[in-house]
């Protein structure tokens, strides 16, 4: 009763998207607040990407909302979407260009220019550690570097809501943990992160929600701590993550 | 915002189309060179009128006069390249491809010429030997060679030392043949004659200097250009048709370019920015026609220095028609994005089109080349109106109201490939 309060940052309602006779996400409703880490789980061909593609502005839904902080978007241009950070899943750079020549393109889209947005890649460069190779050619960069670099230009614009997409996948433990101590420190800032993965441990340590969608349907929302009484366990013993995941979504193999 | 964005768009594709020395080198280079190649396959420049001359090997076993006469006849000739040698030279430099023309003049070829001159009978035969892939140079060579044996013979016949004697010959021949008697003794007035101008030269110790039977009547070549300073320039035409080629395959690299940022998952980061899908177009639009100009006027500046290329017609115009030649391919290039599936089988179509509307086109062979029907139904290909447009503007020296329809149908293309492009562009991820 004496918890912080969180003002809500993202408000799915009811999505839906087909693709022919496919049901991509069926009903898909949940909320996101301030300085909030939701954690989106899901088998291969869950749902998870659509529902992340509708909330970025990439698919259209055939029906439900997408609101961000209350108002609901609305097109291409909707300057709403400024508000909204997406690190997608692929290394989305120009592996020719430097850092700061990608990232000046990239701040440019969401109409930064001049000192402000030196400003801002001076400070995201600086949170991911990559500011000495600030005008390297990113091509020659590890995969760790790129996925930080990628996680920056996701963060450019200073956006309230961040939609992270499997922002680790392929990286040393080192680049990996370097990633969690920026989204906690993103986190304290009061961002509201909304983070898919399959590591199931990434979202044990970071999760403050975790939803799991499975063939389009949420069929979990909830706690770390309520998720854990919805698998059976031995006295004593509290059943992992990756437990209640197969307990909710089975153990047949997904495609 | 939106012109934020969309210069950023264009500084971006400019940075990553520089980034790549190589391929910067490359882009300006193969254009450069093929069409350096193909201008000088095509008459290359033009020097005041003169034909480009056909050369031809020629091998004289008469050593006659009436033969040597031919000889000095037909080298005379400017259309022609001769180069003395001996038969068996001739007739393996034919086959070999070395000529496409060669003549042998056999021995006693020249009096049996001068005899048959006159009677029409035992005419003797002159080796033409030809390399069958090039008919038309035989023709050429035919035609001129007729006109330059005819001179060289009727000068002897007429004027020449042999002349006498020849008509003395044709007379006894006349003598014996069955000929109705007013006619027999016509044509012996006309031998008579000839013989007695021969035998009087020979006597007054003078000549009468005839340049034996020639056409009657000479020839004003005029290049019919629409400046009367312009001058046909092989390479005018290699370097627009050429550079329109690779403008169309640097388009092809736009659109497998677009296709390969979605496929790397970095369109997924354009569209989640608050960037419109007309911005998004119309920079890749732009930095395309950015290049595409580029490239065409590094490859114009080359052959105006290099290949003395000069613009008579409209220099407005033509910058006009190249301006829009390359807004043309940019969008181009667009479409390709827009109809591929994959890079692969994009590249494969886009490959496939290009190549048909450069042919159609008249990029690689000048359209007035074709037959009427196809120079007619080849009209609905733009780089018809590109390469005829640079043509106008360049060699042909027309002024800027020539360009103005080339430039107003290259931009309907442009703004049909447009049309098109963002209505069947895949927008959602």
């Amino acid at each position: 009763m004496f918890g912080r309060t969180f003002s809500l940052m993202l408000e799915i309602k009811n999505l839906r998207k087909t693709y022919g006779d496919l049901v991509a996400v069926d009903d898909v409703s949940f909320t996101l607040e301030q300085g909030q880490l939701i954690g989106l789980l899901g088998p291969n061909g869950a749902g998870k990407t659509t529902t992340v593609s509708m909330i970025a502005g990439l698919v259209t839904p055939d029906r439900g909302e997408v609101r961000i902080g209350g108002v609901m978007l609305k097109g291409d241009t909707d300057p709403i979407k400024r508000k909204i950070g997406l690190v997608p899943q692929d290394l989305a750079l120009y592996d020719e260009l430097c850092p700061t020549d990608n990232l000046r393109f990239f701040g440019a889209l969401y109409g930064m220019s001049g000192t402000p947005l030196s400003a801002a890649i001076k400070d995201v460069l600086d949170l991911v550690g990559l500011a000495d190779r600030a005008r390297d050619a990113v091509k020659n960069f590890s995969g760790g570097m790129k996925r930080r670099l990628n996680l920056a230009a996701g963060l450019l614009h200073d956006p309230d809501i961040i939609l992270l997409d499997e922002p680790t996948v392929g990286v040393d433990p080192q680049s990996r943990n370097a990633i969690f101590d920026n989204l906690e420190l993103l986190k304290s800032r009061g961002k509201a992160l909304l983070y898919t993965t399959h590591y199931m441990e990434e979202v044990e340590r970071m999760a403050d929600r975790i939803v799991v969608i499975d063939h389009g349907k949420v069929i979990a929302n909830d706690t770390l701590a309520g998720l854990h009484s919805q698998a059976p366990a031995k006295p004593g013993e509290r059943p992992s993550l990756e437990a209640v995941f197969l307990t909710l979504t089975g153990r047949s193999l997904r495609d | 915002m939106a012109f934020i964005a969309l210069r950023a768009m264009v500084k971006k594709d400019l940075q990553l189309f520089f980034s790549d020395r190589k391929a910067v080198i490359m882009s300006f280079a193969v254009p450069i060179a093929i069409a350096s190649f193909f201008g000088a396959v095509f008459g290359g420049v033009s020097n005041a009128g003169e034909p480009t001359r056909i050369p031809i090997m020629v091998a004289d076993q008469d050593k006659g006069v009436i033969s040597t006469s031919i000889v000095t006849t037909i080298s005379a000739d400017k259309a022609l390249r001769v180069a003395l040698t001996t038969p068996d030279s001739v007739r393996d430099a034919v086959r070999n491809g070395r000529v496409s023309v060669g003549v042998v003049i056999p021995a006693g070829f020249g009096d049996a010429a001068g005899l048959s001159f006159f009677n029409g009978q035992s005419k003797p035969e002159l080796e033409l030997l030809y390399d069958p892939s090039r008919n038309a140079e035989l023709g050429m060579v035919r035609g001129m060679l007729m006109g330059d044996v005819i001179q060289a013979v009727s000068k002897e016949v007429f004027t020449g030392s042999r002349g006498g004697v020849l008509a003395e010959q044709s007379m006894q021949q006349l003598d014996a043949s069955d000929m109705p008697a007013d006619q027999k003794q016509r044509l012996r007035d006309v031998l008579a004659a000839t013989r007695n101008l021969e035998q009087g030269n020979a006597k007054n110790g003078t000549s009468v200097s005839a340049p034996g039977m020639t056409t009657p009547y000479t020839v004003k070549e005029i290049a019919a250009t629409a400046n009367p300073n312009a001058g046909y320039n092989g390479y005018a035409h290699s370097f627009g048709g050429m550079g329109i080629q690779f403008l169309l395959m640097a388009a092809i690299d736009l659109g497998i370019g677009i296709l390969l940022e979605r496929q790397r998952g970095l369109w997924k980061r354009l569209r989640s920015a608050p960037v419109s899908r007309a911005a998004l177009m119309g920079g890749k639009a732009l930095s395309g026609t950015l290049i595409s100009l580029m490239t065409l006027l590094v490859s114009f500046t080359f052959a105006i220095v290099v290949f003395k290329v000069r613009i008579h017609g409209s220099i407005l115009g033509f910058l006009g028609i190249a301006g829009a030649t390359a807004l043309m391919a940019s969008t181009f290039g667009l479409l390709v994005a827009s109809v591929g599936r994959t890079p692969n089988t994009a590249r494969r179509a886009a490959i496939f089109a290009t190549l048909m509307m450069v042919m159609l086109g008249g990029a690689w062979i000048p359209s007035f080349i074709f037959p009427s029907w196809l120079q007619e139904a080849t009209k609905v290909v733009p780089v018809r109106w590109a390469v005829n447009g640079l043509d106008d503007m360049t060699w042909r020296g027309v002024g800027f109201s020539g360009a103005v329809a080339p430039i107003v149908i290259l931009l309907g293309f442009a703004a049909l490939f447009c049309g098109i492009a963002v209505w069947r562009f895949r927008w959602e991820e």
